[in-house]
Formats: structure tokens, sequence, C-alpha cells
């Protein structure tokens, strides 16, 4: 292991469509604009997707399973985001599966890229199968995304029990991965009338902390279709969601934005608004 | 265990049916064979509490027992003892020699039973505690997880979540919400409860005995609530907090 002090932090959910890609490029690409070198990974092999959020898929020529089946450099495959500094796109390959991702080789490529990087985000895949339990065994620290659903939830949970077994901290008695709650896709307004769980219902089963709500919003789909992580929408409620959950990870403390309904001005209830 | 044939319930019963039978016995344990020594101690006994052994059945330990020269006379020892009240109705422990001497003198050997005391069983019996201690789990357990405390109680310093499973071979204790399945007793001991700060258990089951959260009244749901078995069925009572 490296002796550098690089965080390698998984975005992970057990269900699938909660948004874990759209909080990987958002989170990657919001500790690189704080000033931290960041790489983010995606470990979906066979399903590759970050690339198209981050807008770089034209750029892919060698990917994280070359590089660990040594057919490539790290340099190789490494893709510089071309809008922010210090941000780093590693994509997973389209053609193999997830029985390419090696225990071994993914230590290594993890161990050569904290040499360089402060802040290692990998992209988990959706399941509890091994794309999933490679991209966090080694992780330092878990964001877990939910939707305010009880499906959702409980496969959420799942994850974190197999986050406080089965990690490399878990099985080597370490300090446990810690572990931050991400509600995607919240909208106040159905939870209040009750048609959705509540973030305190979330919190009341999950018994995490939470790192930031993000309001459900058109912004994201059409961010994701542009090929630009939601975090660079400047001024949308996605955006600024995102990059609230960015600053409060690194130890500001602000007030959770968009988990109570917002009294509509007579404007915005005459012309509709976001 | 008893076998018997319906055609043979008639007129014609068997003379005799052979039962297996757990009884309390009386050991001497014997540390020397000095047959005077013995008769003297017996006496005194007796002289205590006349009448003590009367017709008592006892058994012979002979694992303190050092080992004469001239080897055990227990034909002498058997009457020995008939005259002070005893009946030796066997022997236990002792080298094979010394088993096989009995057996000559018409005293079974019987198997070696638990730790009774003496000094290399007493060690061993500290080693293993009459009970095993309680498998305490300081964290939640999640949906999929599953934890079983063989021998004893589990104790969870959390919320045990909808999907997973909380076994123990005697009590269940959740210091937070009990929403997955919680099955105490499994090896059969009716005794043993379950306890948690809030009931929204999918499955209760005491020794075998369970119950849904479908049918859980819900007068009970989240409340702090202990269960056990009264009269073979589950009853839920609430914990004054």
């Amino acid at each position: 292991m490296g002796s550098s002090l690089a965080t390698v932090i998984v975005v992970t959910s057990g269900k699938g469509g909660v948004g874990k890609t759209t909080t990987s490029a958002s989170f990657a690409t919001g500790l690189a604009q704080r000033g931290y070198r960041t790489v983010v990974i995606d470990f979906d092999v066979g399903l590759r997707n970050l690339d198209l959020i981050m807008g770089c898929e034209r750029r892919v020529v060698y990917d994280f399973i070359n590089v660990i089946n040594n057919e490539a450099s790290l340099n190789q495959a490494l893709i510089r985001d071309k809008r922010v500094e210090n941000l780093y796109i590693l994509p997973a390959s389209q053609t193999r599966d997830k029985e390419a991702l090696t225990k071994e080789g993914v230590e290594r490529v993890l161990n050569e890229l904290r040499q360089s990087f402060e802040y290692i985000v990998c992209d988990s895949p959706a399941g509890i199968e091994r794309g999933a339990l490679m991209a966090l065994y080694f992780a330092d620290e878990a964001l877990v995304v939910t939707n305010p659903e009880v499906s959702s939830v409980r496969d959420s949970d799942r994850i974190l029990g197999i986050l406080a077994s089965r990690s490399r901290r878990a099985e080597q008695g370490d300090i446990p991965v810690k572990e931050h709650l991400v509600l995607a896709r919240y909208a106040a307004e159905r939870a209040h009338r009750g048609d959705m769980l509540s973030v305190d219902d979330v919190l009341e089963i999950l018994g995490i902390s939470l790192l930031g709500v993000v309001p459900e919003s058109p912004v994201v789909l059409q961010s994701s279709n542009a090929g630009v992580p939601v975090i660079l929408e400047d001024g949308s409620d996605a955006g600024s969601a995102y990059s609230d959950l960015v600053d409060r990870f690194l130890g500001k403390s602000l007030p959770h934005r968009f988990v109570t309904v917002q009294k509509k001005g007579l404007l915005q209830r005459l012309f509709g608004g976001s | 265990m008893l076998l018997r044939f319906p055609q043979q319930t008639g007129s014609e019963q068997p003379p005799f049916e052979l039962k297996g039978s757990l009884f309390t016995l009386t050991v001497l344990r014997l540390f020397q064979l000095d047959m005077a020594a013995i008769e003297q101690h017996l006496a005194e006994k007796i002289k205590q509490a006349p009448g003590f052994f009367d017709n008592t059945p006892v058994v012979i330990d002979l694992e303190g027992l050092t080992l004469p020269p001239d080897g055990v006379d227990f034909n002498g020892l058997y009457e020995l003892l008939r005259k002070h009240g005893m009946a030796p109705v066997g022997i236990r422990n002792g080298s094979p020699e010394l088993q096989a001497t009995a057996r000559l003198a018409g005293l079974p050997v019987l198997p070696e039973s638990r730790p009774a005391g003496t000094s290399k069983k007493s060690e061993r019996a500290e080693s293993t505690p009459a009970h095993a201690h309680a498998q305490i789990i300081d964290h939640p357990v999640r949906s999929g997880q599953q934890f079983y405390a063989p021998d004893g109680d589990l104790i969870v310093l959390g919320a045990v979540s909808a999907g997973a499973d909380v076994i123990a071979d005697g009590n269940i204790h959740v210091y937070g919400v009990l929403r997955g399945r919680a099955l105490a007793g499994i090896k059969g001991d009716a005794g043993t409860r379950i306890f948690c700060h809030s009931l929204e258990a999918a499955l209760i089951s005491i020794a075998g005995r369970y119950r849904v959260s479908e049918h859980i009244s819900p007068a009970d749901w989240g409340r702090a609530a202990q269960i056990r078995l009264m009269d073979d069925h589950l009853a839920i009572e609430a914990l004054i907090r």
C-alpha cells in the first residue's frame, strides 16, 4: 500500500437507477473544482455510462480493464477533463464483464492512483455482485445513494451491511468505512403529502449521517444527456445541492436545503417556475 | 423409548419392558484402600446420623485412588460397605485393570459423568462456564445479515433491519427497532424471550412458535415489548420504559 493520504470513496446504492453515476460525476467534479486532484473510476464494466455523463465518451481509447490486464498504462487510460482542472476519468470497458475485475488488479491500480491523486471516487454498478463488491472493497468512505422509496432504502440497508462486513476495512478490523447518505430525487411536496418517504423516515431506517438531499429536477436529465455533470449547471437546484454536498463532505457546516416544502410566491404560482 | 404394537395390546401383555431412566446416586470417592481406616470412618459417620445409610445405593469412584501394591479386594470392600448399610451398585473411573477386577467381583462399570469436582476436572469446569456468554453485536444488523448466538443470548445494540435475521438458542435483546426476524430458543427452549425497544418485526418466534407481522396487533406495534411463550402461545407484553 502506498504511503499517500489519498481517500478512496465508493458511490454505491444496491439498487439501480437511483443516481449513482450522476452523484459520482458531480461529486468528483466538485472536489476537483475545489482544488483537489481527483479521479473518478467507472466500475460498471460492460455497461459503461460514466463517460457519457462526463461528456468524454469519444475520447475513450484504453479503459480500466486494459490497465488491470497490463495492456495499457494508467496514463494512457486516464482521461483528463476538459472543463475542470485536477479531474480525471478512468472509464470502464464496454466489451468485458465484471469477472475481469480481480481483487489484485483493482488493488494495484488503486495503489498506483494513490500516488498522484487525493480523492479516488469509485462509481459502483448496481447489485451486490462482483462489480459492486470490488468497487466498495477498498473504500475508506462511502456515499450511499438512496431514493425516498422503500425498495431503494431496503437495498441501501443491504449495501450498508456489506460495507460493514465485507469491505477490506471490515475484514482487517480497521476503523469501519465512513458512511454518508445521499438522498436523491427528493420531492419535498410529495413527501409532505405522504406519497414518498420523508428525509426523517429514511434516516430513521438507515441510521447514518445525511450528507445531502438532491431534489428531483429536470435539470439532472438535461445535463446528463448533454454530458455535463449537473454540479456545473450554475444556479440549478440539483447543481447547488451537489455543491453543498461536496462542501459538507470537506467539513463545511451548511444547512440542508430542499428538505421542506417551499412556499411559492405569487408570480411563481401564476407562471409555474421551477 | 417404548415401542408397542397394536396387536399386542390385548390380552397378551409382555412380561416386562425396558426403559432408560436417570437416578441420583451417592458417590463414594475412594482415596486409599485401607480397610481398617474405611471401617473406622464409616462407623463415625453412622454414629453422627444413625440410619443414614439405610440400604443406600452407592457408586464407588476410583479416580482419586492411589493404587495399593497388592491390588484391590473388591469383594472385601463390597462386604464392608454392605455391613454398614450401603448397597454398592457399581464403580466408575479407574484404570482398565481396576475396572476388570471390579467386573469380576460383580460390580458393573458406570460411564463417566460430567465433571464432579476433582482437581483435574474442576479446571475443565472453569474453562467452560455453566452458561455460554451472550453474543453482543454493537452495531445495527442490516438487511441481508444474519446473526446466530449458539448456546446463549443475542444482544443487539441498534436496530435490526427488515430482511435481517437474529437467532439465538437463548434470549434475544434488541436495543433498537426490531424490523427483521427474531427467533429465540431455536433449539426448543420454551423459557426464552425476545425483548425490543420497538416491535415492528417481520416475524417473531420462540421455540418454534411464530407469528408474522400481519398477526401482530396494532396496539403492540412500534412499542417496547417483550415476547414470551404462555400456554404454548406467543404473548406480547408492553415493556414499561
